[in-house]
């Protein structure tokens, strides 16, 4: 066994790359619930891979054929069935996951310097993230499958002068046809799945050339050992794939547990409506877009004046701005302090805000804007009120970073 | 890290879980290789085709398609018949032994459950062509003086009997399949299916 | 910092009971049971023999609901297939598309997904919703779709029902020139239905036998029910195990970390 390691070192770095990623890449001992997240993104991306190319095998990429070759793999294709539903459920765990993910980073500061590049990978993961289950939504080719994507590109045309040749160009037609249905396959199938991979490697490089960060947000690298061995640091393996692996272990109980008894969730999974083939001549009474992408559907919604620009164009603006301020995160945040172990209750209750106004306006996303679900008055009125809310936490937080005291951080890792 | 590490007790975990999980990769791969069986689409598609033979006269053959093969179904003569014992030193495998080839009821003389009705999947078994009908017997059938009528596969001429059976010194190396098949009626017949059930 | 979170979300929560306003017609529950074989196979043949002429359930194969009901191969051909003989086909109904354009206006829809979009509720609802109504092209309403093109194919069996309305008085104030104007109207509202000539089945038959159908269109829309649950329970099970050996493996490596 020896001799075959060493015929393959000599042509191959492998035990190179074993020690530098694996056996000896120093990971902060400290890591709590909230570092799961990571691997499971790894774990879902995998599996959406896996399932996706079983689906493939069965699925029609036209629109006379679509629909029905689904159907046909839920009942005709051994397993279809199971494959399916681990697609569509594999979806938004992705989102389930990838939020917390980024919540967590939030949380303990791992945006922050030296790992801005890291974060903003991580913001390009999200968005190319967007686009793949964008797609993916439309190859089933239901109603609202259809209508969505109409809604969605439809968008584009808001932008002056290149609006709407834009749009056309998207859709290779002029309303959401077969050539759009067959482009979205290609980028679905192979396309974005290659770039996601590449960005999700160059993302675990920029990750082990900083090393991890930890919940107490320091930096474990600056206390070595005589070996030069990072004192609060342990080896990635065994101690975190040991760990990683209960992880993936309860992670795979959740996930199972809606696979096989509730893969709808009651139609925030699976909607209704697109039980019903694509019907170019009938709108379903509400487009809801999936739960995931709920949040900035109600910001997009939210802008109802026109000012210069038509209220439509604003809604676009906004919604593209919501995302996009993500990127500038580690240069808003002025604290001296990393993790919220250590900020002042400005922060906390910022933070607070922000993840009430996201499920809030998630919440609102799924309901017409003329009605009144949560009280008083329209959902309109409370979705501009908690768009602000969103914008606040990252505009004013140059302000409020600098402003809020600080507890003093330790010196070593705490539990 | 520590002292007084339990080797025995991690190596014992270690395995443990791994066996576990060997299990767990195990159950969880079945459905995806299952998923790459035939569909129920492809076996409805796939199902047994009934033959209506009244209108098929001595000597002619008809051809029907199963599974996206041709099947051929010959009404032989008596003296098509009577042609095949003097063929059994010429042809590779006269007691249709090779058992891949043919039902249980096929292998026999004539290769057929009633003697007159002959029914083949007309692919050669060399590599896949579709031999033509050579039922002209003697030199008019441009196969030799000596020919009594069987197949001949134009791609690499391999020759068949009209039992299907192979000759020697052909590049085919094994008799012509015949399918599983039954008789609902004398003038019906069921290809794909006998009463061993569906192929 | 999760407190604040928690109290601020469940500041939200009593607004979301105010529903807002829309018309939303009651449905009423029906009991689904998919090991109810017998139930399934009643509501098979409910479908067959009423429903397929026109509305096709184009995802399901003959052989395929023979197996999952329980039924021999025989007793499907002979009871449950009318147009074609190969058991591995699709249910597909005996009226073509353009046909069914042409007399109703709209092609009577493909029915194997109606329990997944609209729900075995709203699927119950509608069969016991036909009632007589002169003013429509079909002489039928249907209180759950309103001016559907479907006639009541089952008025045989339930009877002829009949909406039965009552007069509902409401008054209303406005300021007109000063002063206030007491205004009353009066609505019809629908009250009740009423069989008023019986069918062959009593309403209760008649129940239970559109339980069975809805029961029916269910497994129509997903075969699979049938068998995810039961391998469900033995996936959590494995999964249960595997937690404990590979929790037990964490903790052990994990004594060296302090």
């Amino acid at each position: 066994m020896e001799k075959l390691l060493a015929w393959i070192d000599d042509r191959f770095p492998l035990t190179k790359v074993w020690e530098e990623h694996l056996s000896k890449y120093y990971t902060p001992k400290n890591f709590n619930f909230w570092y799961y997240f990571g691997s499971l993104a790894l774990l879902v991306l995998v599996m959406q891979i896996v399932t996706g190319i079983f689906l493939t095998m069965h699925y029609k990429p036209d629109t006379e054929s679509a629909f029905a070759s689904v159907e046909f793999i839920m009942r005709d294709v051994s397993w279809g069935w199971l494959i399916r539903y681990m697609h569509s459920t594999g979806a938004s765990f992705f989102f389930i996951v990838v939020y917390l993910h980024m919540f967590r980073a939030m949380m303990y500061g791992s945006h922050r310097k030296p790992r801005e590049l890291l974060w903003i990978i991580g913001v390009i993961i999200f968005v190319a993230l967007m686009a793949e289950s964008f797609m993916g939504y439309l190859l089933p080719w239901g109603n609202m499958s259809y209508w969505g994507a109409q809604v969605i590109i439809s968008l584009f045309e808001a932008i002056p002068y290149i609006g709407p040749g834009l749009s056309e160009w998207i859709r290779g037609d002029f309303v959401v046809a077969d050539a759009t249905l067959n482009r979205f396959f290609a980028f679905h199938v192979i396309a974005i799945p290659l770039v996601l991979v590449i960005l999700v490697f160059v993302h675990i490089v920029a990750l082990h050339k900083v090393g991890s960060s930890n919940p107490d947000g320091i930096e474990i690298k600056k206390k070595k050992d005589a070996n030069g061995i990072p004192l609060d640091g342990i080896p990635f393996h065994p101690y975190y794939t040991v760990k990683d692996i209960v992880g993936v272990v309860v992670f795979l109980m959740v996930f199972s547990a809606v696979v096989f008894f509730a893969p709808e969730l009651g139609g925030w999974f699976l909607e209704h409506d697109n039980f019903v083939p694509a019907n170019i001549l009938q709108t379903p009474p509400e487009i809801v877009p999936l739960w995931y992408f709920t949040p900035y559907y109600s910001i997009l919604r939210a802008n109802t004046v026109s000012f210069i620009l038509d209220a439509k164009v604003w809604g676009v603006i906004f919604m593209a701005l919501s995302i996009m301020v993500f990127f500038f995160l580690p240069w808003l945040d002025r604290s001296p302090v990393k993790s919220i172990r250590y900020r002042g209750w400005i922060f906390k209750t910022a933070l607070a805000f922000f993840v009430v106004a996201f499920v809030i306006l998630g919440y609102l996303g799924t309901k017409s804007p003329q009605a009144i679900d949560l009280m008083l008055f329209p959902n309109v009125y409370w979705a501009q009120i908690f768009t602000i809310v969103y914008f606040a936490f990252f505009a004013l937080m140059p302000w409020y970073t600098k402003i809020d005291k600080t507890k003093p951080v330790p010196e070593r890792v705490t539990k | 890290m520590s002292e007084g590490v339990d080797r025995d007790k991690r190596r014992f975990l270690t395995l443990l879980t791994t066996g576990v999980g060997a299990i767990g990769v195990g159950f969880a791969a079945t459905p995806f290789v299952l998923s790459m069986t035939p569909s129920a689409r492809a076996r409805a598609a796939g199902a047994p085709v009934e033959v209506d033979i009244s209108k098929l006269e001595s000597g002619q053959m008809m051809t029907v398609e199963w599974r996206g093969k041709p099947v051929w179904i010959v009404r032989r003569t008596k003296d098509m018949l009577a042609s095949l014992p003097a063929l059994d030193k010429v042809v590779a495998d006269p007691e249709s032994k090779v058992a891949d080839q043919q039902p249980s009821y096929a292998a026999n003389k004539t290769r057929s459950l009633k003697p007159e009705l002959l029914v083949l999947v007309g692919i050669c078994t060399h590599l896949g062509c579709s031999p033509s009908q050579k039922f002209q017997v003697g030199p008019a059938s441009g196969m030799g003086d000596d020919w009594t009528g069987g197949f001949f596969c134009p791609c690499h001429g391999s020759k068949f009997d009209l039992a299907g059976r192979v000759f020697k010194g052909v590049p085919a190396p094994t008799n012509l399949p015949v399918p599983p098949h039954t008789f609902l009626s004398d003038t019906r017949i069921l290809i794909g299916e006998d009463k061993k059930g569906a192929a | 910092m999760k407190k604040a979170i928690l109290i601020l979300l469940c500041a939200a929560l009593p607004g979301l009971s105010l529903a807002s306003g829309g018309e939303h017609v009651k449905l009423d529950a029906v009991k689904i049971d998919l090991s109810d074989k017998a139930s399934l196979q009643r509501g098979a043949r409910t479908f067959v023999n009423y429903c397929l002429s026109c509305h096709s359930i184009s995802y399901m194969r003959y052989n395929r609901m023979g197996e999952d009901l329980g039924l021999s191969e025989e007793l499907v051909k002979a009871n449950l297939m009318f147009a074609s003989d190969k058991t591995g086909e699709l249910m597909k109904a005996a009226m073509t598309r353009e046909d069914g354009k042409k007399w109703f206006g709209t092609a009577p829809p493909d029915l194997s997904l109606v329990a997944r979009s609209r729900g075995p509720e709203w699927f119950y609802t509608y069969m016991r919703s036909f009632y007589r109504d002169d003013k429509s092209s079909t002489g039928w309403n249907n209180s759950v779709f309103p001016s559907v093109a479907m006639p009541h194919v089952l008025h045989d069996v339930q009877g002829l029902q009949r909406a039965v309305y009552r007069t509902e008085k409401h008054e209303s104030e406005s300021v007109k020139d000063g002063k206030k104007v007491k205004k009353v109207t009066e609505e019809q509202v629908f009250d009740r239905f009423e069989i008023e000539k019986p069918g062959s089945m009593t309403p209760q038959q008649y129940d239970e036998s559109m339980r069975d159908l809805a029961n029916f269109m269910v497994y129509v829309g997903e075969p699979a029910k049938l068998v995810r649950y039961r391998l469900g329970i033995s996936v959590l099970i494995f999964l249960a195990i595997f937690f404990v050996v590979a929790y037990l493996l964490k903790k052990e490596y994990w004594k060296d970390v302090h």
